[in-house]
C-alpha cells in the first residue's frame, strides 16, 4: 500500500492546525512521526481516517493512487488501514468478543470467520498481548485503564491484520512493561506487507519498535525526515533544534490549544 | 469534513396490512348505555357483568381526561367503533380460524410460535379471540388460559372474587373505559404449587379503522406455583387513530412467581393508554417487562403493590420512541409490607423526534420495616430533535428503608461512532451496536426468543436514521 499525502490543509472550528502536510509512507516499512504537542500529528491521523469534526481545506491523501477524502471512514479502514486510537473510545454493553468478532468479519469479506478458528486465534493473541481472558466479556473499553485500552487496541490490530496501521500515541501514559508489549504486537505484524505510521512525542518507544523513517511535525507541517538519527538527534537537543535548524518563527500558540 | 450518510431504505412497519372488515356483528360508532348493553348482550353475559359495565360507563363519564402525561387531545370518542366481533365462534384448532384471519396470524408468525416455544396461545382479533389452546398436561394439572368471557361462565366463582380488586373501575378514566367496554384478553388461573415452565402468550391484533380494543386479563397465580405470560400486538396503518385500552389485573399468592412480558408493537396510529397492576403476597415475586416499540402515544406504568412480607417487584422497562411518538412509561412500587424489595429499571430510546418520558414511582407506606428499592433509569438520544423526560416521584413514609434512584441521559456521540466504523462499520450499523449496548443489560434477562424479536424490532426502527 502507497500512501502520498499531497499539501494537506485542515481545520477545526474554524482553526487551521495542518498547514500543507507532504508525507509518502509505504507498507513494508515502519515510520515514525514526531513533534510537540499542538504540531498536529493527532489530527493528521484523525484528517487521514476522515473525522467528520475537521474539515479538509485542500490537498489530498491518495492511497495507491486513489483519493480517499471523499470516503466514509468505514470504506478507508477496509482499504486496510487502522488506527490505534490515542483515547479509545467507551462502547458500553458491546463486549470486546461481540464487537472483534464483527469487524473481523467485515474485514474477511464474503462470508464470517468461523467463530471456533476465530475465538482460537483470539485467544492466542491475547496470551502474547498478556490480556486476561475475561475481557472477551467485558464491554468495549469501558471501565478500562488506560494500559488495558492500549493493550486493546494493539489486540484489535493483531485481529484486523491491517495494511497500513497509525498508532497515535500509543505510548503515552504507559509504563515500561506495557510498553514492551504494545511494541511487541507492531513487532508482530512487522515484515511482508504490513506498514505503520508511528505517531509519538518521545523517543522511548522507538527503542522498541526501531523506524526505517523518521518525519517530524511542527506547526502543522513535516519539516525535516530522515532515518534514525533524527531520533538521536531530538534526544540530545531537543524540538528547539527543530526550530534553529529550519529557521521556524514561534506563531501564536492557539493551535497548541486545539490539538486533540 | 463529514462523512456521506448511509442511504439505507427505511423499511416501513411490517405489520401495517390490513384485511377486508369482514366482522360478523359490530357496535355502531360511539358509546352509551344501548352499546355497553348491546356487547353485554352479545356475551350472553349475566346481570351482575352487565350492571358492572354500566357503573363504569357512568364513571367514564365522569372522570376528567388526565391532565398529565402524552397529549391526549386528539382522541374523539365519538369516532370509536367499541366492538367489533370477528367470527361465529373460538376456535381450538388454527384450521377453524376463517381464513383472512389465520393468514393474518400467519404473517405475524404465532403458529410456528406456538409449536417452537409456547406452553399456549390465545389469539385475539378486534374484540374476540379467535382462537385459544393449552398443551393437554397444563389443563389436565388444573391451569386455565382462555378468554374472560369463558372464565365468567365457567369460573364465576373466581372471577366474582377477583376481578376488579386490583384495578377497580374508578381506578382512572381508561380503566373505566376498558371496564364497561371490555372483551377478549386472557383469565389464567394456575394451581398451587404448578409451575408452568414453558410461556403461555397472547397475542392481540387489531384489523378495524377507528377501532378500540379493550381486552381485560386477569392473572391468577396460586400458592408457590409459578407462570410467565407473554403478550405481543400490531395493528394495520390507516390515516385515522384507533385506540388500545387494556386493563391487566395481576394476583401472586404466597410464594408465588409470574413473570409478564410485552413486546408492544402497534402501528404508529394508536393511541395505548392501558392499565396494568399486580398485587403480590407474602414471598411472591412479580416481574413485569414492559417492551414499547410502537404506538402513536402511550401511556403506561405497570404496577406491583407489595401487600405481604417478604414480596419482591420488578418493572423493566424498554421504549423506543421514534418519529410521531411519545412513549410516557415506567413502572410503580407500593411496599406496603415489612421486608419487601423492587427494583425498577429503565431504558428509553429516542430518535426522529421522538419523546420518551420515564414516570415512575415508589411509595412506602407508614411503619413499613425494612423496604428496599432500587429505580435505574437510563435515556439515550440519538439525535437533537428527540428528547426525554424523566419524573421520578418518591412517597416514603417510613424511615427504616433503602432507597437508590439513578438517572442517566446520554447520546450517541460522534467519537463512538468514529471509533466504530475505523473498524470498518458502515454508520448506521455503528448507531445500532451502540443502541444495542445500551440495552444489552436489560435485554439478557429476557428470554433469547423476546430478546431476539425485541433486536429485531429496535433493527427496524433504527434502519437508515443516523443523526
Amino acid at each position: 500500500m502507497k500512501i502520498k499525502i499531497k499539501d494537506l490543509h485542515a481545520e477545526i472550528n474554524g482553526l487551521k492546525i495542518l498547514k500543507g502536510v507532504n508525507l509518502e509512507m509505504e507498507s513494508g516499512a515502519v515510520h515514525a512521526l514526531m513533534g510537540p504537542n499542538g504540531s498536529g500529528k493527532s489530527t493528521l491521523s484523525n484528517v487521514i481516517f476522515g473525522h467528520p469534526a475537521y474539515d479538509v481545506t485542500g490537498g489530498e491523501i491518495l492511497v495507491d493512487g486513489e483519493d480517499i477524502l471523499e470516503m466514509g471512514t468505514d470504506e478507508r479502514a477496509m482499504l486496510g488501514l487502522f488506527l490505534a486510537f490515542q483515547y479509545p473510545v467507551e462502547i458500553p454493553g458491546v463486549t470486546v468478543g461481540r464487537f472483534l468478532k464483527r469487524a473481523a468479519d467485515l474485514h474477511a469479506g464474503e462470508g464470517e470467520t468461523k467463530t471456533t478458528g476465530f475465538v482460537k486465534i483470539l485467544r492466542e493473541m491475547m496470551d502474547y498481548l498478556e490480556i486476561d481472558q475475561q475481557f472477551i466479556n467485558r464491554y468495549l473499553n469501558t471501565g478500562f485503564s488506560g494500559g488495558e485500552k492500549k493493550r486493546m487496541e494493539i489486540l484489535q490490530m493483531l485481529i484486523l491484520k491491517p495494511t497500513f496501521a497509525i498508532l497515535d500515541e500509543t505510548d503515552s501514559g504507559l509504563d515500561i512493561d506495557a510498553l514492551k508489549i504494545v511494541s511487541k504486537g507492531v513487532n508482530k505484524l512487522r515484515g511482508g506487507d504490513f506498514g505503520a505510521l508511528i505517531i509519538t512525542h518521545y523517543q522511548r518507544i522507538l527503542n522498541h519498535i526501531r523506524p526505517d523513517h523518521v518525519h517530524i511535525m511542527y506547526q502543522g507541517r513535516i519539516v525535516t525526515s530522515g532515518g534514525n538519527e533524527l531520533v538521536d538527534q531530538l534526544e540530545a537537543k531537543g524540538y528547539d533544534f527543530i526550530k534553529k535548524e529550519f529557521g521556524i518563527e514561534e506563531e501564536n500558540d492557539v493551535e497548541s490549544v486545539a490539538n486533540g | 469534513m463529514s462523512n456521506p450518510l448511509p442511504t439505507v431504505e427505511i423499511e416501513d412497519y411490517k405489520f401495517g396490512f390490513h384485511y377486508p372488515d369482514a366482522s360478523v356483528f359490530k357496535t355502531r360508532k360511539g358509546l352509551d348505555d344501548e352499546v355497553v348493553r348491546a356487547i353485554s348482550q352479545h356475551k350472553n353475559e349475566p346481570e351482575w357483568m352487565t350492571d358492572f359495565r354500566l357503573r363504569s360507563l357512568a364513571e367514564f363519564r365522569k372522570k376528567p381526561m388526565p391532565n398529565w402525561g402524552a397529549d391526549l387531545s386528539d382522541i374523539d370518542f365519538d369516532e370509536i367503533y367499541y366492538y367489533a366481533k370477528p367470527s361465529e365462534n373460538q376456535s381450538k384448532t388454527w384450521d377453524d380460524v376463517p381464513e383472512s384471519i389465520k393468514e393474518t396470524f400467519d404473517r405475524i408468525g404465532i403458529p410456528e410460535a406456538e409449536r417452537k416455544f409456547l406452553a399456549g396461545v390465545g389469539a385475539q382479533y378486534d374484540s374476540e379471540m379467535v382462537y385459544h389452546s393449552i398443551q393437554k398436561e397444563l389443563s389436565d394439572q388444573g391451569v386455565i388460559f382462555s378468554d374472560p368471557e369463558t372464565a365468567v361462565r365457567e369460573h364465576p366463582e373466581i372471577v366474582k372474587k377477583y376481578f376488579g380488586t386490583v384495578i377497580p373501575y374508578t381506578d382512572n378514566k381508561f380503566a373505566a373505559l376498558n371496564s364497561a367496554v371490555w372483551s377478549g384478553g386472557s383469565f389464567v388461573y394456575i394451581p398451587p404449587g404448578v409451575k408452568v415452565d414453558i410461556p403461555l402468550q397472547a397475542y392481540f391484533r387489531i384489523n378495524s379503522e377507528n377501532f378500540g380494543q379493550f381486552e381485560r386479563t386477569l392473572i391468577i397465580a396460586d400458592e408457590g406455583s409459578f407462570v410467565h405470560y407473554v403478550e405481543g400486538c400490531t395493528a394495520p396503518i390507516y390515516a385515522t387513530d384507533s385506540l388500545h385500552s387494556a386493563v391487566v389485573e395481576i394476583i401472586a399468592l404466597k410464594g408465588a412467581r409470574v413473570r409478564y412480558s410485552t413486546v408492544q408493537n402497534w402501528s404508529s396510529d394508536v393511541y395505548n393508554l392501558v392499565t396494568k397492576r399486580a398485587v403480590a403476597y407474602d414471598n411472591a415475586t412479580v416481574e413485569w417487562v414492559d417492551g414499547n416499540i410502537g404506538s402513536k402515544r402511550t401511556m403506561k406504568y405497570p404496577s406491583i403493590w407489595l401487600m405481604g412480607e417478604g414480596a419482591h417487584g420488578e418493572v423493566l422497562s424498554i421504549a423506543f420512541a421514534g418519529k410521531g411518538q411519545e412513549q410516557d412509561t415506567g413502572g410503580k412500587a407500593v411496599h406496603a409490607a415489612d421486608n419487601t424489595s423492587s427494583v425498577i429499571t429503565s431504558k428509553s430510546i429516542s430518535k426522529d423526534g421522538g419523546i420518551a418520558t420515564y414516570r415512575g414511582h415508589v411509595k412506602v407506606e407508614e411503619g413499613v420495616k425494612n423496604a428496599r428499592s432500587h429505580v435505574v433509569c437510563d435515556a439515550l438520544i440519538i439525535d437533537p430533535e428527540s428528547g426525554t423526560n424523566t419524573y421520578p416521584y418518591m412517597d416514603i413514609l417510613s424511615d427504616d428503608v433503602t432507597i437508590e434512584h439513578e438517572a442517566k441521559v446520554s447520546r450517541i456521540s460522534e467519537d463512538q461512532l468514529f471509533y466504530l466504523m475505523s473498524r470498518g462499520m458502515s454508520e448506521s450499523e455503528a448507531a445500532m451496536m451502540i443502541v444495542n449496548g445500551f440495552l444489552e443489560p436489560l435485554v439478557k434477562q429476557l428470554p433469547m426468543e423476546y430478546a431476539v424479536e425485541l433486536n429485531r424490532l429496535i433493527e427496524l426502527e433504527m434502519e437508515g436514521s443516523v443523526g
